[in-house]
C-alpha cells in the first residue's frame, strides 16, 4: 500500500451563504464519503478542510492576500489515502464530494523520505 | 451466607485489595510475595475456621491474619527485609511497627495505582488482561485459562512473562502525574475495554463466566470514576458503553445457551437499570466540552441500540456516528456494523456496493453481512454467503444462527 495525497479543490462559494440544513447536508455527504473509503481501511488520515482565506509569501518579501489570483479554484482541503497504486486511488476519487459542486481531486503519490 | 460459599466469596473480593495494599507497600518487583501472602491468609482461614468455626468479622479476621504475616515476613526475611526496609525508610528492626494500612482508602487507592502500574504500555495487552484479572479481580488461573479457552499453562506463562516485564521495567505503583494521565488512561481503558468484550462477545458458552468478566471490567471502570483524577470523560464513557451494552446480557441467550439476535430480543429482558445508569454516565461524560473520543462515539451507539424504533433517522445517527468512529479509527467489526447501518440508512444495494469493497472475505461475519443485504435481491446469493459464514465460524452459537438464517431463507433445513 502507498500512501496519496488527495487535494481537493473548488471554486470559491460566493453565492448566499449554506442554510445550517445544507451544511449539515454537505457534512453527511464528506463523512459517508470518508467512511466508505475508512471501512475499506484505506484512510491514512482524515486530512482537514481549510479556510478561504490566506497569503502568499513571494521573492523580496512581496505578500499578497490569498491564491486565487492565478487559480481560479481554491483548495478547500486534502486527505491521506492508502491505495495500491495512482489507478486505484484515482478510483477511489470518483465518489469525492466536490465533484458534484464541479470541483475537482488532484491525486499525489507521497514521496517519502 | 455458609462457610463452603464464603471463602470462595472472600477470595473474590478480598484476595485482590490483599495483594494490592501489599504490594503497593512492598513494591512491584515483589509482587509474588504480596500474592503469596494475600493466598497463604486463605489458606490459614479455610483451616482455621473449619475447626473453630466463623469469626465474627470474617473480613477483619482476613486483614489482621495479613497483616501478621506480613510482618513475620519481614521479620522472618533478613534480606527481603533490609531490601523492603530502605524502600519503605524503616529500619529491618522496626518492622514490626511497619504500618500495613487496609483501610477502605488505602485499599481504593493501592487498587487504582495497580491498575496503571499493570496497564503500562510496556506489557502486552493480552497480559495486561490476564494480570488484570488475576491482580484486579482475584481470578484463579483455572478461571483465567477457562475464560481465555487456554490451559493453566499457557496463563502461568503469560502472568510469568508480564511480572518479569514488570520488574525489569521497576514499574512504579503510583497514579501517573495530572500531565500523564490522560495518556497513561489511554491503556487502561483499553484494557478495560477487551476485558468487558472477553465477556460480552467471547466464544464461551458458559454464560456466568462471560457476565462475571463483564462485570469485573465495570467495577473497575467505576473504580476510576471515583477517583477525581481519573474521574475523566473518556472513563465515563466508557462506563456508559459497558453498561447500555451489558443491559441485554439477560435477553441476548435463550436456556439452551443459543444467541438471541437483537431484533428477536425480548425488550422486557433488557435491564432498564443498566440503561439508566448508562445515560447518567454519559451525561458526564459529555459534560465540560470534553472532545468526543472513540468511548463517546461507541457509547452513543449502543445508547441508540437501547430502544428498537426502526426508522430512517435512527439509522441516518448510527450511519454518521460510525463514520466518525472509522475515520478515528479502523476496526473490521465497525467497517461491518457501519455498512449494516448505511443499507438501514439508504438502501441494500448502496450498502451492497460498499459492503463488496471492504476485503473481508475470511471473516465470517462479512459472509453474514452479505448473506443479510442480498435477501430479498438476490436469494441464491444471500444462501452462498451464508455458506461461506458457517464454513468460516468459530463458535457453535455462531453455526447455529447461520443455520436457522439459511432455513428460513431456502425454506428447508440444512444439516
Amino acid at each position: 500500500m502507498k500512501d496519496f495525497l488527495f487535494i481537493y479543490r473548488a471554486e470559491p462559494n460566493n453565492g448566499p451563504a449554506a442554510s445550517p440544513e445544507e451544511m449539515q447536508a454537505s457534512m453527511s455527504k464528506w463523512m459517508d464519503w470518508l467512511g466508505n473509503i475508512a471501512a475499506q481501511n484505506k484512510l491514512a488520515d482524515r486530512g482537514n478542510r481549510l479556510h478561504p482565506a490566506g497569503k502568499v509569501v513571494k521573492p523580496n518579501n512581496m505578500i499578497t492576500d490569498g491564491p486565487y489570483t492565478e487559480i481560479k479554484e481554491s483548495i478547500g482541503g486534502y486527505s491521506l489515502i492508502k491505495a495500491a497504486s495512482l489507478d486505484e486511488a484515482a478510483e477511489i476519487a470518483k465518489g469525492c464530494p466536490v465533484l458534484a459542486v464541479g470541483g475537482n481531486v488532484e491525486i499525489r503519490e507521497l514521496n517519502l523520505m | 451466607m455458609q462457610q463452603p460459599e464464603l471463602i470462595p466469596h472472600l477470595f473474590r473480593t478480598e484476595y485482590r485489595k490483599i495483594t494490592a495494599v501489599l504490594c503497593k507497600l512492598f513494591g512491584i518487583e515483589h509482587i509474588e510475595i504480596a500474592e503469596d501472602i494475600a493466598s497463604d491468609t486463605f489458606l490459614t482461614a479455610s483451616e482455621t475456621w473449619s475447626i473453630k468455626g466463623l469469626p465474627e468479622n470474617p473480613v477483619a479476621w482476613l486483614y489482621m491474619v495479613a497483616k501478621n504475616k506480613a510482618k513475620n515476613y519481614l521479620k522472618r526475611d533478613a534480606l527481603f527485609s533490609q531490601k523492603i526496609a530502605q524502600q519503605i525508610k524503616a529500619s529491618a528492626e522496626q518492622a514490626e511497627t511497619i504500618e500495613i494500612d487496609l483501610s477502605a482508602q488505602n485499599i481504593t487507592d493501592s487498587q487504582l495505582q495497580m491498575m496503571f502500574a499493570i496497564c503500562h504500555p510496556g506489557i502486552p495487552a493480552e497480559a495486561q488482561v490476564g494480570l488484570a484479572l488475576r491482580i484486579l479481580c482475584g481470578f484463579g488461573i483455572n478461571e483465567i485459562a477457562d475464560a481465555f479457552l487456554t490451559n493453566k499453562e499457557a496463563i502461568n506463562k503469560r502472568l510469568f512473562r508480564a511480572k518479569e516485564k514488570l520488574r525489569a521495567d521497576n514499574i512504579a505503583i503510583e497514579l501517573p502525574s495530572a500531565a500523564e494521565i490522560n495518556k497513561r488512561l489511554e491503556t487502561v481503558l483499553t484494557t478495560l475495554y477487551l476485558l468487558f468484550n472477553e465477556g460480552y462477545y467471547s466464544a464461551h458458552t458458559n454464560t456466568t463466566v462471560r457476565k462475571e468478566l463483564c462485570a469485573e471490567a465495570m467495577r473497575l471502570t467505576h473504580l476510576l470514576t471515583e477517583n477525581e483524577a481519573t474521574n475523566l470523560p473518556a472513563v465515563n464513557a466508557l462506563l456508559a458503553l459497558m453498561s447500555f451494552q451489558s443491559s441485554r446480557f439477560e435477553a441476548r441467550t435463550n436456556e439452551q445457551g443459543e444467541t438471541i439476535l437483537y431484533e428477536d430480543q425480548d425488550e422486557n429482558l433488557w435491564d432498564k437499570d443498566l440503561i439508566d445508569q448508562g445515560k447518567y454516565f454519559m451525561d458526564a461524560a459529555f459534560d465540560n466540552n470534553a472532545g468526543l473520543g472513540k468511548y463517546h462515539l461507541e457509547a452513543a451507539i449502543a445508547f441508540f441500540h437501547t430502544s428498537k424504533t426502526d426508522t430512517k433517522e435512527k439509522w441516518e445517527n448510527i450511519l454518521q456516528l460510525y463514520n466518525r468512529l472509522l475515520v478515528t479509527e479502523y476496526s473490521p467489526i465497525a467497517a461491518l456494523n457501519r455498512t449494516y447501518a448505511l443499507a438501514k440508512a439508504r438502501s441494500k444495494e448502496e450498502a451492497i456496493t460498499e459492503a463488496e469493497k471492504l476485503d473481508l472475505e475470511d471473516n465470517h461475519l462479512y459472509h453474514a453481512l452479505l448473506g443479510e443485504l442480498y435477501s430479498g435481491i438476490d436469494n441464491l446469493a444471500a444462501a452462498g454467503h451464508l455458506k461461506k459464514a458457517l464454513a468460516l465460524a468459530q463458535s457453535d452459537a455462531d453455526r447455529t444462527v447461520l443455520r436457522k438464517k439459511l432455513s428460513l431463507l431456502t425454506g428447508n433445513d440444512t444439516p
